[in-house]
């Protein structure tokens, strides 16, 4: 199994707010521990390392492309 | 306990006073080595540096191998304290091959089940053996000191051990045919000639800054409160391990029960903690109480340390090898020092009683080097993620261990994640040695794996590789008149005409064997091969890799 990266939800805006609305009206420390425990739940349901180091590889080249281009932009 | 043959002989200098029964101090005693001239020093086959768990095994195993074995240490007693205390089921079974099993397990206290607890609840336990069948537990619990006087008992019994202390390794010189060893004795110094000189001296050995090998690898920077307490309490003989005790706030605790009353605990300090102030018992003394909700107990022992994970690059350096915590250091949350400071002696001693005898090229013993230099690896990689579980390095690593200790009262992943320690297993071996399985297996033990231990004809497995006499052999299971072992190989046969019963098919399943299963065991009762149906053509080749003759 490969990381999937095409769209998996019928209704991804769903998705996204879900989240969105799980962090409403959390302090950052508590939203930082809420985004901990779902990485973990959300990995193990995912349950394949290869993935989980397909997904880590994705997020960690991203945060730091958009890093780049923000100092670019300045 | 059978004890008979040792006797206190100095309870002043004893570490757990009268009534343990272990001599523990020893006398210097001159050799006739010493008054050899300068042009005619005595040659050895094999010189042991460091009469400790791993050397004193180590110089039993190849003496019981027939060969003359010198052991040197620069103390003339048992090292004090509180070192090791969990011996894990493979170090049991190789201790039964030489001779020590019993005694060990007749003193130790007999522990499988391990409790972890968060805050004041219990998030979960573990049983680190839940099958009947095993000779030996999965862990004993016994100061390092008894084992160390058992170990030395056995050695008196061996002629070919010549045991010398207050011999200091001075300095080593490397010949083509093997080492010059300068020793300090207290009637000045002198030299031996040894084929092979083994380095079992210990974490801060000596030998290995005279090859000038370099040590490295990863310190951390909490401090860890070690205190052996005597008293007696009511709690199980289980491995309890806190995370944010009530008793310890914001830190870790371990508590387990050793011989005689004495109990392990071992309380996480802050990195900046003072280790003068934290040592002194009048400090240690209210934690403890806090900790046992009473202050009945006396203390046995008070060390503050820090840990270091590290190893050396190479452990064969020329014609001197090292072992043990000379080669490797590990934390000590998983009993993966000793434990595998015994395994490097069983892998080393097998090798180099070939070599020795000639059956073998020298090459087999780059296959010490790889297997075990890979064990040390993945020692170092356990431990390192358990002490980096208990003591976080960043604000992010402890933001991710209280999300899996805030799973884990409720999900089972959770409490998988929850890492108080992994406890030492035989490591498996990826090793130039091994056959690759040609057939289809469903279960067993693959090539590379140490052998499972099962009941047969009421006894078990494992003896029966003893009576073998430890050399490579064959595990034949219902094919009693298909296999022609070649010379000088042993027969354990389990089922078919003339083999062990496997009455409650435990053997037979544990292995995944059918009739005509066959396993070629080494002689450290690792895998070396298996086969669905052997021929003998296979069987040799097999037998040839496994000795290092291809």
């Amino acid at each position: 199994m490969t990381l999937s990266t095409s769209s998996n939800f019928a209704k991804p805006d769903d998705a996204f707010r879900a989240i969105v609305e799980a962090h409403r009206g959390l302090s950052d420390a508590q939203s930082a521990d809420l985004d901990a425990t779902l990485v973990l739940i959300l990995a193990n349901h995912i349950g394949d390392i290869a993935v989980l180091h397909e997904a880590i590889a994705l997020a960690k080249r991203r945060v730091i492309d958009a890093q780049q281009q923000q100092q670019q932009q300045q | 306990m059978a004890q008979a043959s040792s006797q206190a002989k100095s309870a002043a200098n004893n570490p757990v006073g009268s009534g343990s029964g272990a001599k523990t101090q020893f006398g210097y005693r001159r050799h006739a080595d010493q008054d050899r001239s300068a042009t005619d020093i005595a040659a050895h086959p094999v010189v042991v540096v460091g009469a400790g768990p791993v050397g004193l095994s180590f110089a039993i195993d190849l003496a019981q191998r027939g060969h003359n074995v010198v052991l040197l240490d620069d103390a003339d007693r048992i090292g004090e304290g509180s070192r090791a205390i969990c011996f894990s089921k493979r170090s049991l079974e190789y201790w039964d091959r030489l001779g020590v099993g019993d005694r060990m397990v007749d003193k130790g206290v007999v522990w499988s089940v391990g409790r972890i607890f968060h805050g004041p609840s219990e998030l979960y336990q573990f049983n680190l053996l839940p099958e009947q069948g095993h000779k030996r537990p999965a862990f004993i619990n016994l100061q390092q000191f008894y084992a160390e006087a058992y170990l030395v008992d056995r050695v008196e019994q061996l002629p070919a051990i010549s045991l010398r202390w207050r011999n200091k390794v001075m300095a080593l010189e490397q010949r083509n045919d093997g080492v010059l060893v300068s020793i300090a004795t207290p009637e000045g110094p002198y030299r031996l000639h040894a084929a092979y000189v083994i380095a079992c001296d210990g974490a801060r050995s000596a030998l290995r800054q005279m090859v000038g090998a370099e040590f490295a690898g990863q310190a951390f920077e909490d401090q860890f409160l070690i205190a052996d307490v005597k008293m007696s309490a009511e709690f199980p003989t289980e491995r309890w391990f806190w995370f944010d005790p009530p008793f310890h706030a914001g830190r870790s605790a371990l508590l387990h029960k050793q011989p005689d009353d004495v109990w392990r605990i071992d309380l996480q300090l802050r990195p900046d903690a003072d280790p003068t102030a934290e040592k002194r018992p009048e400090k240690v003394r209210p934690r403890i109480a806090r900790m046992l909700g009473h202050d009945k107990f006396e203390f046995e022992w008070i060390s503050l340390y820090k840990f270091q994970c590290r190893r050396m690059d190479r452990f064969i350096h020329g014609r001197v090898i090292f072992a043990g915590d000379a080669a490797h250091q590990v934390s000590p949350f998983g009993a993966r020092g000793a434990n595998s400071g015994l395994e490097d002696a069983e892998n080393l001693s097998w090798k180099l009683d070939r070599v020795l005898r000639r059956l073998s090229p020298e090459s087999l013993l780059e296959s010490y080097h790889i297997e075990r230099s890979t064990a040390a690896d993945e020692n170092i990689r356990e431990s390192t993620r358990s002490t980096d579980f208990m003591a976080p390095n960043t604000q992010q690593e402890a933001r991710l261990r209280k999300a899996v200790l805030a799973l884990a009262s409720e999900t089972e992943f959770g409490k998988r994640m929850v890492n108080g320690g992994r406890l030492s297993v035989p490591t498996v071996y990826d090793s130039p040695l091994s056959m690759p399985d040609s057939d289809a297996w469903r279960g067993g033990p693959r090539p590379g794996m140490s052998m499972y231990d099962a009941p047969i004809d009421g006894r078990y497995l494992t003896d029966a590789f003893i009576e073998q006499g430890k050399r490579f052999t064959c595990l034949a299971f219902d094919n009693a008149s298909a296999l022609e072992a070649p010379d000088g190989l042993g027969v354990i046969r389990i089922g078919g005409k003339g083999g062990f019963a496997d009455r409650d098919h435990l053997a037979a399943s544990r292995y995944d064997a059918e009739p005509g299963t066959t396993y070629l065991l080494r002689p450290d009762g690792y895998v070396a091969a298996r086969f669905r149906h052997p021929t003998p053509a296979a069987l040799d080749a097999a037998l040839s890799r496994a000795a290092g003759l291809n």
